[in-house]
């Protein structure tokens, strides 16, 4: 049953993401990854059309991939997965969250989960470069490629117009620009 | 009871109608929309306090979920209560839900394009540099020490080398912090 396994992992993955934005992207590659359900050159994609379209990252990424797998149900089941364990959660703190956010266990818990969220993003950031950079397995051939060396000069590119705080939309456009140059010159 | 209905039901259709904007002009995430936030609920509709949103920060900090759902629920059940919290929150998922539906409507209608396959070949290498970026601001903001690195490194090699199921990974990492922790403050009490 798509719809039911889609709510229930959206669910697992809104309940163990802390802190906003990327920090889900390591859940969301090893559920979609685990089922099956989306390659990794797909689930880049995904996450290049969730950065670039308006709403909160979070939100877009879960009803896309909802919505390949399971249309617009699909999408309904995954979003409202993703943002029920925040409204139960919240619902239940905002009463005495003063107390909550003060108690020795929540920093305790915080204290670990900040560093884990780097590591783990640090896990998916190889992963994927893994399949941008060597398609098709790793190996020392693919070095000269053409792919290999338009993918290496993009993301140069991008990363360091990104450090110098280029909005990410603009990168996403330049870097869809420079794919489509590269592919008709090159490929 | 009777002048009481329509006033509340028009303060959820403002909660409705104010985070729809809030989500449809929110661009990336989590933090991202903070100001539009600080704006809309602060000094437009005057519903919360600057220090709210402060304490909207914090929490989403030490809450799980995307701090989109987080803040749209804390200030709809400030102002509302539990429909409040529905209402905001399902204002600002709603713009997203739609926008995508229609957006992987038509990628999927050119997908058989050239020029739309490279342009996700470039694509994915600007996303790469994007998770980088994302990975050094959140390295900026987490504590420095000898435990947050060491637990960082463990999570990565759990997750990376080992193949270690994610959800496990944090929560280790969580039973990490909270030991370490306790042993820090038994040290300061002696």
């Amino acid at each position: 049953m798509i719809f039911l396994d889609l709510f229930w992992t959206f669910f697992k993955i809104g309940l163990f993401t802390f802190g906003g934005g990327y920090a889900m992207l390591p859940l969301i590659q090893a559920a979609v990854e685990e089922k099956g359900w989306l390659g990794a050159e797909e689930l880049l994609n995904f996450i290049a059309v969730s950065e670039s379209t308006p709403g909160p990252f979070a939100v877009n990424i879960s009803t896309y991939i909802g919505s390949r797998l399971g249309g617009i149900p699909g999408a309904a089941c995954a979003t409202l997965g993703v943002a029920l364990p925040s409204l139960i959660i919240i619902l239940l703190v905002a009463r005495f969250y003063a107390r909550f956010r003060e108690s020795r266990w929540v920093k305790g818990v915080m204290s670990g989960l900040k560093p884990a969220v780097i590591g783990l993003i640090a896990a998916a950031l190889l992963s994927l470069g893994r399949t941008v950079f060597f398609p098709d397995g790793l190996g020392l051939e693919v070095l000269g490629t053409p792919v290999f060396l338009v993918s290496l000069g993009i993301f140069l590119l991008t990363a360091v117009l990104a450090f110098k705080k280029v909005h990410p939309i603009l990168l996403v456009l330049l870097s869809a620009a420079l794919g489509i140059g590269a592919g008709y010159l090159l490929l | 009871m009777a002048q009481e209905n329509p006033r509340q039901r028009r303060e959820l259709w403002r909660l409705f109608t104010t985070f729809f904007k809030i989500g449809a002009f929110t661009f990336g995430g989590g933090y991202a929309m903070i100001p539009l936030i600080q704006r809309e609920t602060v000094e437009t509709r005057k519903w919360i306090t600057d220090e709210d949103v402060l304490e909207i920060i914090a929490i989403a900090e030490s809450t799980p979920g995307p701090i989109a759902i987080n803040s749209a629920t804390f200030v709809g059940s400030r102002v509302a209560g539990v429909p409040g919290a529905l209402c905001a929150t399902l204002g600002v998922i709603l713009p997203s839900f739609v926008i995508i539906l229609i957006v992987a409507r038509v990628l999927d209608a050119f997908q058989h394009l050239r020029a739309l396959r490279y342009a996700f070949f470039g694509i994915r290498a600007g996303v790469l540099a994007l998770i980088l970026k994302a990975f050094w601001n959140m390295y900026k903001k987490c504590p420095k020490g000898v435990v947050p690195y060491s637990i960082a490194a463990g999570a990565f090699l759990l997750a990376a080398i080992l193949k270690v199921n994610v959800l496990l990974v944090i929560l280790c990492c969580a039973a990490a912090g909270l030991i370490t922790s306790a042993l820090r403050a038994r040290r300061e009490e002696k």
